[in-house]
């Protein structure tokens, strides 16, 4: 049989962090008193109507510029019409055949739509089902009831479990960035449904789909997608039909379970709300949306590719933080700036080497939540050591030492470390002589097989110098010394 | 005193108040005692006494208002079971409007469950008695509101119409009702019905006192999306005579089923236009008869989703006993809503359902917009539409409650002017004997004009009026 591809599109529903609520003008909250924040309104009492909240178009129209969408001039309001204890009004306001936006992009996914839609009351089912049929009681806290969400909708374009993920990362940072929602997940301000099929490799139908629900972290995400598209492949190898249906994902052991059918047989009869008029951005909207976008990850990170000739993989893992991008940028800034001798050709993939590499080791060694924007080592502190470890001053086994102290102490001066630890180069070129003379003389095998052509074999007298040293020779130079006393 | 008092108009009551020769406790009194000898069951409700002290156009009116408005702190059941006893916690746009014009609330109207009915006999709280005749009813679903004005029981009222409710039971009461554009006054607080269609309106004694009221209650609200108010509100009305005005009788809209006596009243006022010297032609509304087809389809589809919010749960009626949440919901459905809600609540969910949806709501939508086609270009050429309010004289209490479609055949004239949102005014235009023989009883003429034309509208209306001289009152007999 023909390997079988994974087919998976996302739905992503982000809580707008607005001040107010979408149609009423109870504040939002996270985490408060149940039901404090209602009014008639949220509460659908009768005789209200909804009065759509401006900060909230002019949020879900910078997604819309953010994911390159085309916004539609007059987008409409439907009724989605439901009976369910979260839905005072039993019905909720959403989009449907005109969304606010279509056609998008971000990264190397399509953007099928997006659009503006209030948010459902939260519903705690007592009992041992969890769900309303069979619980106790059911407990509803309208706080939430009538939240400003976007639900965005991308087309099948993702091919695997972990792409599905590291593309929901890239959207939560760069809805993040545009900072019009908090998008946690784990708080439920930013939610992610999959929809999952596979199909014969290079085939262009698609399969039957399934919907996977209530995934509420990245890694979740990926473990729900990849139980599930393991189970369709299973179904597919065994010649049985994979069957359209939504799956609750179980966070504490890992399983889909089929929703009931009575919850899901749902007939939503839309209709245009006749309390809404046309949604229509005026030029003025539109134009502030444009204008007011941030640099977003995946320009940045191609910037950081074409312009600072960074590597991709540090490219990616420096642009999509933004906090960590402006550690970086001020880094090199600071470097830039700095009078030394060599130090104005230090180029920033070398800060991004520093970055990535040796401080990213040394913080997560350290443990904790590193905050960028006021970071452990400041930027002029790390630029310092840079430049110092440039200029051979010390060897980058020295520079690592000196960055465990400036981590632990939380910045500092490097050069008064090197200073206090010894850690300067050996720059006396005699003294280093005499210590790679006695090395070579120490290691006759090596010092043999290098002579004979084997240049890994110089390793071990390297390693010999800088056990001597403790580690402040400069590792080219005692090669260099090393070759020319050998001879090779 | 007291009894002249309620001779008054409006436009001259306030007058007299605000000239200190009236005060406004004993204007209110006055109606007040007037009030508490309902005996048509008109209202549902009535205040205790002045409660405002508002400076305003309207200061020291007191006005009976459908129990559809809510009225912070006042009961509000829209006539349903469901909202027995229910208090809002806000005050709807309208009467506030009234209020802070100087307005006193007077008492809250008996009305058709949600708005729903032509007859309000679906009235949780029992059926309105017609002030003309007792055995008759006031028309719907503002009957509360049209009867307490002709019944002398208020000097001026407000109503909503969806299609046809408060040009009709104005017409079978003998008093002015107005429907207003659609967005002309805002919806907030009101109770919804059909949400597209819905539309406050004054009931008044003349069409003077409907102006007065228009020019307060109209205007831009924030809290209703819709709402665009009348631009220069309503002012003066002074037109004499209808020169220079066309007036055009749609083809279609002239019905069999018209009563001889409503269509003598309705030839005569066509003959009166002329003498005015207004000019009379007939006009293609080639859509128009199709309006009670595809308002049946529409108002239902929207109120299914406007009452599903009627649950039990926050507000209103519950019903006891019930096992678990599922069934609560039922129960209290199944008890606190009457036949007609039920009935159209179910037609309107059907309309709305997956694979029905085009054939029905769809095909409804499309009909609205070719009959509002067919009123611009009929506007085009004219100033004014004219037709019968109503194909009849006020009906027989129980004679059309076993056959919905008769019933809903009395909204065939105002039906489509709500699909077009286009004000219209019934202005009561004589009286005639009705279809089955008996006293004579009023007839309204209804005027429509298009969109935000309000004041043509009442101008056009009020030179009509006069020229009418209707000055019947109930109970006068017919001599």
């Amino acid at each position: 049989m023909a390997e079988l591809e994974a087919v998976i599109g996302l739905e992503i529903h982000v809580q707008l962090a607005t001040r107010t609520k979408m149609f009423c003008g109870c504040e939002l909250s996270f985490g408060d008193e149940p039901n404090v924040h209602t009014c008639p309104v949220c509460l659908a009492h009768p005789g209200v109507l909804p009065v759509p909240n401006e900060e909230a178009i002019r949020f879900a129209l910078k997604i819309a510029a953010a994911l390159e969408c085309e916004v539609a001039p007059r987008s409409i309001f439907h009724r989605k019409n439901y009976f369910y204890p979260d839905s005072p009004k039993a019905y909720q306001i959403s989009q449907y055949d005109i969304p606010l936006a279509s056609g998008g992009r971000l990264g190397d996914v399509r953007i099928h739509r997006a659009h503006l839609e209030e948010d459902a009351a939260k519903t705690i089912h007592v009992g041992e089902s969890g769900r309303i049929h069979g619980s106790e009681r059911s407990l509803v806290d309208f706080n939430r009831g009538g939240t400003p969400l976007v639900e965005i909708v991308t087309e099948p374009d993702l091919r695997s479990a972990a792409a599905a993920a590291a593309w929901a990362r890239l959207l939560r940072t760069t809805v993040r960035q545009l900072g019009v929602s908090d998008v946690n997940m784990e708080e439920g301000s930013l939610r992610v449904d999959a929809n999952v099929s596979v199909r014969p490799a290079g085939s262009e139908e698609l399969g039957t789909k399934t919907e996977l629900k209530n995934m509420n972290s990245f890694r979740f995400l990926e473990r729900g997608i990849e139980a599930e598209l393991e189970r369709q492949r299973a179904l597919v190898a065994a010649r049985e039909p994979v069957v359209q249906e939504t799956l609750h994902f179980d966070p504490e052991d890992g399983s889909l379970t089929p929703l009931r059918s009575k919850e899901e047989a749902h007939d939503y009869r839309y209709f245009p709300e006749p309390d809404l008029v046309p949604l229509a951005p005026s030029e003025e909207m539109l134009r502030e949306a444009r204008e007011s976008l941030p640099e977003l990850p995946e320009a940045r990170m191609k910037r950081y590719e074409e312009e600072f000739d960074l590597e991709p993989s540090h490219a990616t893992q420096l642009a999509n933080e933004p906090s960590f991008a402006r550690y970086f940028e001020a880094v090199c800034q600071a470097v830039g700036a700095m009078a030394g001798a060599r130090s104005g050709e230090i180029e920033p993939r070398v800060v991004a080497n520093w970055l990535t590499g040796d401080l990213t080791a040394e913080l997560r060694r350290r443990g904790g939540e590193e905050d960028f924007d006021d970071p452990t080592v400041p930027a002029d502190s790390l630029a310092r050591l840079i430049a110092l470890v440039a200029e051979r001053e010390i060897s980058h086994g020295s520079g690592r030492k000196v960055l465990t102290i400036l981590v632990e102490q939380g910045g500092g001066d490097p050069a008064a470390i090197v200073e206090r630890e010894g850690l300067a180069q050996i720059s006396d070129s005699g003294e280093l002589e005499a210590i790679v003379a006695a090395a070579v003389e120490a290691n006759p095998e090596a010092a043999e097989q290098v002579r004979a052509g084997n240049g890994k074999a110089i390793g071990a007298i390297v390693g010999a110098v800088m056990k001597e040293t403790k580690g402040r020779a400069d590792g080219g130079e005692v090669t260099r010394l090393i070759r020319e006393k050998l001879g090779t | 005193m007291s009894a002249e008092l309620l001779e008054l108009t409006v436009a001259e009551a306030a007058a007299r108040i605000a000239a200190g020769e009236v005060s406004r406790e004993e204007y209110f009194g006055a109606w007040h005692e007037a009030a508490a000898g309902d005996e048509l069951n008109a209202y549902l409700w009535r205040a205790e006494g002045v409660s405002g002290e508002g400076e305003g156009p309207l200061a020291g009116i007191p006005v009976a208002v459908k129990d559809l408005f809510c009225t912070e702190g006042v009961p509000t059941t829209a006539g349903s079971r469901i909202l027995e006893g229910h208090k809002p916690l806000y005050t709807s746009t309208a009467v506030r409007r009234l209020a802070e014009a100087g307005a006193e609330v007077l008492g809250k109207t008996n009305m058709d469950e949600f708005a729903m009915g032509s007859s309000n006999e679906n009235s949780a709280y029992g059926p309105v008695l017609n002030p003309w005749d007792r055995d008759r009813v006031p028309g719907g679903s503002s009957g509360g509101s049209a009867a307490t004005v002709g019944g002398g029981l208020a000097p001026c009222a407000i109503g909503t119409d969806t299609g046809g409710s408060i040009r009709q039971p104005a017409a079978f009461c003998g008093v002015v009702g107005l429907k207003p554009t659609y967005g002309a006054i805002s919806r907030y607080g009101m109770i919804a019905f059909a949400s597209s269609l819905d539309q406050c309106g004054p009931i008044t004694r003349d069409v003077a006192d409907a102006a007065l009221l228009l020019d307060v209650l109209q205007g831009r609200d924030c809290c209703d999306s819709t709402s665009v108010g009348i631009e220069g509100g309503i002012g003066e009305l002074g037109r004499e005579d209808l020169g220079g005005l066309r007036f055009a009788v749609p083809a279609e809209l002239s019905g069999d089923a018209v009563e001889a006596g409503v269509r003598g009243v309705f030839e005569r006022t066509l003959e009166r236009i002329e003498e005015l010297g207004g000019e009379v032609a007939e006009v293609p509304l080639p859509h128009a008869e199709h309006g009670i087809s595809a308002y049946y389809v529409i108002a239902p589809a929207e109120a299914s989703s406007n009452l599903a919010r009627y649950d039990g749960v926050r507000y209103g009626m519950r019903a006891e006993g019930a096992g678990d949440l599922i069934e609560m919901y039922e129960t209290t459905r199944a008890q606190g809503f009457g036949d007609e809600v039920k009935r159209r609540i179910m037609l309107g969910t059907y309309a709305l359902s997956s694979g029905y949806y085009e054939a029905y709501y769809g095909r409804a939508q499309r009909v609205r917009t070719k009959i509002a086609e067919d009123f611009d270009a009929a506007f085009a050429e004219f100033d004014f539409v004219v037709t019968p309010t109503s194909p009849s004289v006020a009906f027989g209490l129980g004679e059309k409650t076993d056959d919905p479609l008769a019933m809903y055949m009395n909204d065939f004239f105002t039906v489509p002017m709500s699909l077009a949102g286009i004000p219209a005014i019934s202005i009561p235009a004589g009286l005639a004997e009705p279809g089955g023989g008996g006293p004579r009883l009023p007839v309204g003429f209804q005027i429509a004009a298009p969109a935000f034309a309000e004041r043509k509208l009442l101008d056009a209306a009020q030179a009509l009026e006069r020229a009418i001289g209707f000055d019947a009152r109930p109970g006068a007999g017919d001599g």
